[in-house]
């Protein structure tokens, strides 16, 4: 019986030895990665002793840290916001059951736990001092923010805006309603209360816990018109007066209307690239769609960001920006409608800022970014955000002809009335997107201001508005940049 | 005329070594004292008074053990109360710093409750080494232990009796005391095992047909009239799954089950068959019982967001998997880490809160203790010249590494978490108690199995008078 018995104990060495390896595996080699993990509740938790850094926009502080312990207690820091609903889809909220926005992707910045602060703390350490937090500092600008906020406060409608400097890619607003204020779900005194709040958020239908200005894909409908002229002028060698046939109706597996008044571009005969943005001509822009090829097509939206396959990438701004998609399409009938935006393409409202940029900025697409600057609690700057330059989506005479197109819009006849700003030309376009479902369209405007020197790009949407994109989105959109140009 | 038979090759040398223990256990009192003061300085920042009451009661229960071991057990192997009491040593603390930092009042934290369980376990094991001197005996109890194993796992399913928590019903509640019955069915079940299969070894391991791949053979198929106790073993253990829902506990009986067959007959076929067929019945189970497939979710997918957030989901398995790697290599120290905030820190789970505490070092260190001890049952079953006492012998062995596995396996994510105590060192009376009388029943084999052979004292006719 001797043999089946060192059998036995060697197998037990065998289940030891497996345990000792899973243990040096989790505890060795996977222990950063598990720390660092989204369902690690603890690097929330344990910072509630310690003294977080503020995060700032235009000067003032939008969250800060308040020590809410009676005196001589050691030290207990509840977080504040300011501004009720208005910062939370950047800023986020720290709670003591996780993390979002800017609170969590600079997490390690603000709780002092970076390496970047390793110095800084090391010296709090020998001087005694109480370590702190670092500050961060953010692009967004107040008054952009607040224009678009109030926007949709008076309409009623969900929906999302974002406006960035196109000569750096800084955004100075991200918008998205609803939106809720942060301080109802991160109390420390009352935790059970703020986690029932926070479920009720979750549960609402409006989904006010998302970020629609960087998480949610919309079909951009006509404002993706910008992207086809572009390839059009890249690929085709056209120009603004270059023509296409422009029909009432393009036979694309269903017939495809004109939505202008009577249903027309110019009376049925070719229309020039320039007229049919001007007013938003459907069949012509199918046309060029179909005519320059899916390749060219989806090429041109990859310049400007889009992706043409489905991709887990994100880009980091630093919170994590859902992928847009504009995917090469081989079948006519689907291709044409990708040309006005439909079918698979779909974008995020920063997408379509960063589209309005490229045009601005002569043709160079900035990477956005939302963090200006890190300082430690002396205010040295830690970290600086230099601009990076995303991709060079077209050539600085196809941008130029394409901001003239634009400014028609804005203009007498165009489609965008309501973009235009009192002393300046204005570069916009319009879009009304069909869903495909029962609900309404989602209502479109992109532009920038001033068209000659642009200071600021903008995309709004509006979430089934069912109206059109000059009507709902462009008034708002105006708002946001007078907020910066006037 | 000789009296001896000649030495079995695996006999281990005559040698007491007691004093040896005497060093070693006095070691694991220090460790245990220092244990305890650790935790209370990253706790408090002061040597706690726990360290004295604790170290003065669990070192005066630790001499009194080994002071016995000297007058009635002499010849027993001189590392496995030390290996016990370091690891009921480390339990205790880890328990004690687990209940301050709970309560956050670390003077009068923890109502010691498990150094009264210690107590006790301590006294049974004497008990056992003093009232059984032949291990043997236990042989001609086959069936009634067979009954008061099957009675030990019923138990927790009468209803009023039986209490059902956290999707298993696994406890008894006595009074205020809760049991759990299955900790000491399993000793019930290994002296059954091994006094019946003892005798139905030659039955058991003889081969109807062989499974030939060319020239090799696979396996030796044994016969279709002999399946009846696999028949039986496997109906009950899945009997046990399906009413209990106690995955944990159905697996290590089964899984001991198995290895005690394979020490009896030397069929792996049997090991073939058996595992075939359970894995089997608990893949069935898992497309028919919610509860498994829960618990098959929670393996596989632990850090998916949607499982964490279920009720009953992956929440305390990845809380107890950051807290290890929150300990790293080094672990935070005794009482440095954030272990109390997780369910069940101080029974389940109290692996992952040592695993933060004393890190891949420390846990590694437990470990290798915890191996120590199997190996010594293992040794003690090679060098003793019975059957049924081999049986035994690597039966408990066995059963204490498989039950380390199934604990420590499922809070590391190699086979699905279920809920079950591990020996020595987690909380609950039912658990240590049984640890102890599995510690006694070996150290009664090894004193018999080391002790030199009777020595005749008068060589003299046809009558020898031997001493024992």
């Amino acid at each position: 019986m001797n043999t089946p018995i060192r059998r036995l104990s060697v197998f037990s060495m065998i289940l030891f030895g497996a345990l000792m390896a899973q243990l040096t595996w989790i505890q060795g080699f996977q222990a950063e990665a598990i720390r660092d993990h989204s369902l690690n509740t603890r690097q929330y938790s344990e910072r509630l002793t310690e003294m977080r850094g503020p995060i700032v926009v235009g000067g003032e502080n939008v969250a800060y840290s308040e020590n809410i312990a009676a005196e001589d207690d050691p030290a207990r820091y509840q977080r504040v916001y300011e501004g009720g609903p208005l910062y939370t889809p950047v800023v986020g909220s720290f709670r003591s059951y996780g993390a979002d926005g800017i609170e969590k992707s600079e997490n390690a910045l603000l709780d002092g736990t970076d390496d970047r602060l390793a110095v800084r703390n090391f010296r709090d350490v020998i001087t005694g001092r109480e370590p702190e937090g670092a500050r961060v500092e953010l692009t967004i600008d107040p008054a952009v923010q607040q224009a678009g906020y109030e926007g949709f406060e008076q309409l009623g409608m969900n929906g999302a805006a974002v406006a960035i400097d196109p000569s750096s890619g800084a955004i100075l607003g991200s918008v998205s309603y609803p939106s809720f204020d942060a301080n109802e779900v991160v109390s420390i005194e009352e935790i059970t209360d703020a986690v029932a709040n926070f479920d009720t958020l979750a549960a609402d239908e409006d989904q006010p816990l998302l970020n629609r200005a960087l998480r949610e894909r919309y079909p951009p409908g006509s404002t993706f018109k910008v992207v086809t002229a572009a390839a059009a002028m890249e690929h085709l060698d056209a120009g603004p007066d270059s023509t296409m046939d422009a029909p009432d109706t393009l036979e694309l597996g269903h017939p495809l209307p004109n939505a202008t008044p009577g249903g027309t571009c110019n009376g049925g005969d070719p229309d020039t690239l320039a007229h049919s943005i001007q007013i938003s001509c459907n069949t012509s822009m199918a046309n060029w769609a179909i005519e320059m090829g899916g390749q060219a097509l989806a090429d041109q939206a990859e310049a400007f960001g889009f992706h043409p396959q489905v991709t887990e990438d994100e880009m980091q701004v630093p919170l994590p920006v859902i992928p847009s998609y504009a995917p090469v399409e081989e079948d006519r009938n689907i291709l044409g409608r990708a040309g006005i935006g439909q079918s698979n393409v779909e974008a995020t409202p920063l997408q379509m800022a960063m589209v309005a940029g490229g045009v601005a900025n002569s043709g160079e697409v900035m990477h956005p970014y939302m963090v200006d600057s890190v300082r430690d609690s002396d205010r040295t700057v830690v970290t600086q955000t230099t601009p990076e330059v995303y991709s060079q989506a077209m050539s600085a005479s196809t941008a130029s002809d394409l901001t003239d197109m634009m400014v028609r819009v804005t203009g007498p006849d165009g489609s965008g009335t309501n973009g235009a700003i009192q002393g300046m030309d204005v570069a916009g376009k319009t879009g009304t997107a069909e869903t495909g479902g029962e609900q309404g369209t989602h209502n479109w405007f992109i532009g920038f201001a001033p068209a000659d020197d642009p200071q600021v790009a903008v995309a709004v949407v509006i979430e089934h508005g069912g109206g059109s994109g000059g009507e709902l989105a462009a008034p708002i959109a105006r708002n946001m940049m007078e907020a910066v140009v006037l | 005329m000789s009296t001896t038979k000649p030495e079995a090759p695996t006999a281990l040398p005559p040698v007491k070594r007691r004093n040896a223990e005497l060093v070693l256990v006095l070691i694991t009192i220090f460790i245990m004292m220092s244990a305890v003061a650790t935790a209370g300085l990253n706790l408090n920042n002061q040597v706690p008074g726990a360290m004295w009451g604790y170290g003065l009661i669990f070192g005066a229960l630790a001499l009194a053990t080994h002071v016995a071991l000297r007058f009635i057990a002499p010849y027993a192997d001189p590392l496995i109360l030390p290996c016990a009491l370091f690891l009921n040593g480390i339990g205790v603390a880890m328990i004690w710093r687990l209940d301050a930092a709970k309560s956050g009042d670390i003077e009068h934290a923890g109502i010691g409750m498990q150094l009264v369980w210690t107590a006790v376990g301590m006294v049974l094991c004497i008990a056992l080494l003093f009232f059984l001197k032949e291990p043997r005996i236990l042989q001609r109890y086959t069936y009634l232990s067979a009954l008061a194993a099957i009675v030990l796992i019923a138990l927790p399913m009468i209803p009023g009796l039986g209490i059902s928590e956290f999707g298993a019903r696994r406890w008894i509640g006595i009074g205020p005391f809760t049991m759990q019955p299955s900790e000491f069915a399993k000793i019930a079940l290994v002296i059954f095992l091994s006094s019946y299969l003892v005798t139905k070894r030659q039955v058991l391991s003889l081969a109807a047909k062989s499974i030939k791949v060319g020239r090799f053979k696979i396996l030796d198929l044994p016969r279709a009239r002999d399946f009846m106790p696999m028949v039986v073993g496997w109906v009950a253990a899945i009997g046990l799954l399906v009413i209990t829902k106690d995955l944990g506990s159905s697996l290590l009986l089964f899984g001991t089950f198995l290895a005690m067959l394979y020490v009896a007959t030397q069929r792996s076929s049997w090991v073939f068959i058996g595992l075939t067929v359970f894995i089997g019945a608990a893949t069935a189970a898992m497309y028919i019982f919610w509860h498994f497939r829960q618990r098959v979710d929670i393996w596989f997918h632990a850090f998916d967001q949607e499982v964490y957030d279920r009720l009953g989901g992956s929440m305390q398995l990845v809380q107890g998997i950051v807290g290890m790697a929150y300990g790293g290599l080094f672990g935070t120290g005794f009482g440095g880490g954030q272990a109390h905030k997780i369910f069940a820190s101080d029974s389940d789970f109290i692996f992952a809160s040592l695993a933060e505490d004393l890190g891949l070092t420390g846990l590694m260190t437990i470990l290798i203790v915890i191996f120590l001890l199997v190996q010594r049952g293992m040794r003690i079953a090679l060098a003793s010249r019975e059957l049924f006492v081999k049986m035994l012998a690597s039966g408990i062995a066995f059963v204490m590494c498989f039950q380390v596995f199934v604990v420590l396996g499922g809070l590391t994510r190699i086979i699905p978490l279920t809920g079950m105590t591990t020996p020595f060192l987690a909380a609950g009376g039912s658990a240590l108690m049984a640890s102890w009388l599995m510690v006694g029943l070996l150290l009664r084999m090894s004193d018999n199995a080391r002790r030199p052979a009777p020595q005749a004292i008068q060589d003299e006719g046809a009558t020898q008078v031997i001493r024992r």
